[in-house]
């Protein structure tokens, strides 16, 4: 009698909210009530192959979601293809991708050129483009291409902090400037000069240099004639090193400021010589899987464990792995807020809702925050300097 | 030509008109890019397989096209049929001149010389200078054409068969000029210069036309890229692109028309099916593929096609006599 009613119960309770759990199940390409399908597109061959480990951490991420059972009890399918660096083949992924392979959204496709030219296209489609592995300020701009989001905090936001750090400690600093003449060197630029606001004057000198320069020698030597007494490096790693040294050597030494891009020991400081890099100031934003102060670091352990059982063949002191995880669980929590709401508009939805949300893999105090008219998620960075072994973070957070 | 050999072209042409209707658009997506590819394989091959010029800076003259045509869209607001004719007057002209110089560079020297061509043009694109009609690194992004007359395709089937006319005359053009005049003093420079120039050719002319000829090919090529891709910069015409054209002519067929066709699908496709089989070393995946068929087709696909349908063609007369 009691099993009778209680069977009947259950099959009104059953005939009840199965309705309500189906009404909130929704989906779009790509997604079902057993796979999530997430699309990548990624460096493997080509000038910016040594990125490809990024594509592999991330595929390696996945794996080890799918084994501790998936995200909301979906698997993950993530297919990743090479572009080569190569914007045409870019473009040609990327259809393949969304019409083609039907997946629900595309993350992490690495380069500025590459993604440029598939920015139309993924906002015409109305497919997501997440997190895109670039640091161009135009991928935060809501308004008019509201399915494109980046990830890392862009190249404005970094030239603002030095400029902060600046007028607050140097207020009456006299500043040279390098920058490479290409987007890339324009927007830390743009960024710094907004930073210094009214005190633009502060900038005393203003020089840029070409990619296919062999040096920017004769550039320092210029910068040191205009009597600057604090120098912002912004440039790649290889001039980076020959900036550094050159300024040592010259007898400069003006309070040194290069960006994060080159904030590198093993391809920067140490071509350029340790002695000569001591005092440097950068930022960082992930933690330095080399850096000895993080060996015991319960997240850098973790993240070696995983290297070891996921990605054997990875190096462990390549921090574009470090990276790879780190923007992969902010994928992760973003189909985590979707939950089963599967639409392409939910996933952008909730990529323009992460509120306070840390990869422990992330310095103390860095948090993710983006809102429906802000994608721009990582927005603050830590100050560093080089004490002649290892960059020691000094300061608070800066930025927002 | 032969009735055979019509029927054959009818047949493919049927089916190159029927393709973009059954297969997805990705796909007709990028067949336009396999029609793209073997103009430009078409125009290294008259120079490469018909001249005997080796040139390793077509990518160049691609990128040329390309710039031509986004330029023209983007700055001055021209429809993007309109850009192909200038693109093929601008590489045309452009070819012709780095040609005349580069007659007195004979074989490696001449292949050292336009190799230095495609090397510079992604680094002159960047020249800020110019960048305010370039676009820098940055590129010019293009709009997708749309299909005019209310035709009931979209886009993509449009630009496939836009590409597609213009393939058929580039290949129709291309079939005069090489079973022409033009074509028998390219063959006989290619051969023996000296018997072609004591024959009363003029070496020198029809060299530099055929680099002219085949840059402006190239260049529309390039242009129709640009157009399918809708975005040009300097990464997307690295002096890989050169040397991936060089490869697609090889294994097409070296002085062969359909060996453009061939080749194309061959660039297009390969590199695909390599990423899929290794995402660690792709590029090796691509050697093996190309170690293979430079053993098995030695003259290339074209070749190869050719000496199977000659062995059919004898089985099937043997047959028939016993």
């Amino acid at each position: 009698m009691n099993l009778k009613y209680a069977s009947i119960a259950a099959l009104l309770a059953a005939a009840v909210a199965s309705p309500v759990a189906v009404a909130q199940k929704k989906y779009d390409p790509g997604a079902n009530d057993k796979v999530i399908k997430i699309g990548n597109i990624n460096p493997y061959s080509g000038p910016a192959s040594a990125y490809g480990t990024i594509g592999k951490t991330i595929t390696a991420y996945w794996k080890m979601i799918n084994d501790q059972g998936g995200v909301n009890g979906r698997k993950i399918e993530f297919v990743s293809y090479d572009d080569g660096y190569s914007p045409p083949k870019t473009v040609e992924m990327a259809r393949r991708l969304v019409e083609q392979d039907q997946v629900l959204l595309i993350f992490q496709p690495l380069g500025t050129p590459p993604n440029s030219a598939i920015h139309k296209y993924m906002n015409a489609k109305k497919v997501p483009h997440l997190f895109v592995a670039t640091g161009a300020t135009k991928w935060n701009d809501a308004q008019r291409f509201p399915w494109t989001m980046g990830w890392q905090p862009n190249y404005q936001t970094e030239g603002r902090i030095y400029a902060e750090h600046i007028l607050k400690n140097n207020p009456k600093a006299k500043i040279g400037v390098l920058y490479q003449n290409d987007d890339y060197g324009k927007d830390y630029l743009k960024g710094f000069k907004d930073g210094l606001g009214g005190k633009v004057s502060m900038i005393v000198s203003e020089v840029s240099y070409e990619v296919t320069d062999p040096t920017v020698d004769s550039q320092i030597v210029q910068l040191q004639a205009s009597g600057a007494d604090t120098f912002f490096n912004i440039t790649t790693p290889k001039f980076a090193a020959q900036a550094i040294r050159k300024a040592y050597d010259t007898g400069w030494k003006p309070t040194h400021y290069v960006n994060n891009v080159s904030a590198q020991i093993g391809s920067v400081l140490k071509p350029a010589g340790f002695e000569k890099s001591v005092g440097l100031i950068s930022t960082q934003y992930l933690k330095d899987p080399d850096d000895e102060q993080f060996t015991n670091d319960p997240a850098i352990k973790a993240w070696r464990e995983f290297m070891r059982k996921y990605y054997p063949e990875g190096n462990l002191h390549d921090a574009s792995n470090v990276y790879g995880h780190a923007v992969a669980e902010t994928m992760h929590q973003v189909l985590k807020q979707a939950g089963d709401n599967l639409t392409r508009a939910n996933i952008m939805k909730q990529a323009a809702n992460l509120k306070n949300f840390r990869s422990e893999l992330m310095l103390p105090g860095i948090r993710v925050n983006t809102s429906a008219t802000d994608f721009a998620p990582i927005e603050s960075e830590q100050l560093i300097r080089f004490d002649g072994q290892r960059w020691q973070r000094f300061g608070s957070i800066l930025g927002k | 030509m032969s009735r055979r050999q019509l029927i054959l072209i009818a047949i493919v042409l049927l089916a190159a008109c029927v393709l973009p209707f059954v297969v997805s658009s990705y796909r007709t997506f990028q067949l336009t890019m396999v029609l793209v590819y073997s103009i430009a394989l078409l125009g290294l091959n008259m120079l490469t397989g018909y001249n005997g010029q080796i040139s390793l800076g077509h990518g160049a003259f691609y990128a040329i096209g390309a710039y031509s045509a986004a330029i023209l869209m983007d700055q001055f607001g021209w429809p993007y049929w309109a850009t192909i004719p200038v693109a093929a007057a601008v590489c045309l002209v452009a070819g012709f001149l780095f040609g005349l110089p580069a007659l007195r560079l004979e074989g490696l020297y001449l292949a050292l010389a336009t190799f230095a061509l495609a090397v510079s043009l992604p680094a002159l694109l960047k020249y800020h200078h110019l960048e305010s009609w370039t676009g820098g690194v940055q590129g010019i992004v293009i709009l997708k054409p749309e299909p005019p007359f209310d035709l009931p395709i979209d886009a993509d089937q449009w630009l496939y068969f836009f590409t597609l006319a213009i393939t058929v005359l580039m290949f129709w053009l291309g079939w005069n000029i090489l079973r022409g005049r033009m074509g028998r003093a390219m063959t006989a420079i290619r051969d023996q210069h000296i018997a072609a120039e004591a024959m009363g050719i003029h070496t020198a002319m029809v060299k530099s036309m055929t680099f002219g000829i085949s840059a402006m090919y190239t260049g529309v090529a390039g242009a129709l890229g640009a157009i399918t891709i809708q975005f040009v910069a300097p990464d997307s015409f690295n002096i890989f692109v050169s040397i991936v054209f060089l490869v697609g002519i090889v294994i097409g067929g070296l002085a062969s028309i359909s060996g453009a066709i061939y080749g194309a699908l061959f660039i297009q496709f390969v590199p695909n099916i390599a990423d899929a089989i290794s995402k660690a070393a792709p590029w090796a995946i691509f050697g093996i593929f190309l170690l293979g068929f430079v053993y098995l087709m030695p003259m290339g696909v074209a070749g190869a096609v050719r000496m199977a349908v000659a062995r059919l063609t004898r089985k099937a007369q043997n047959q028939s006599k016993s």
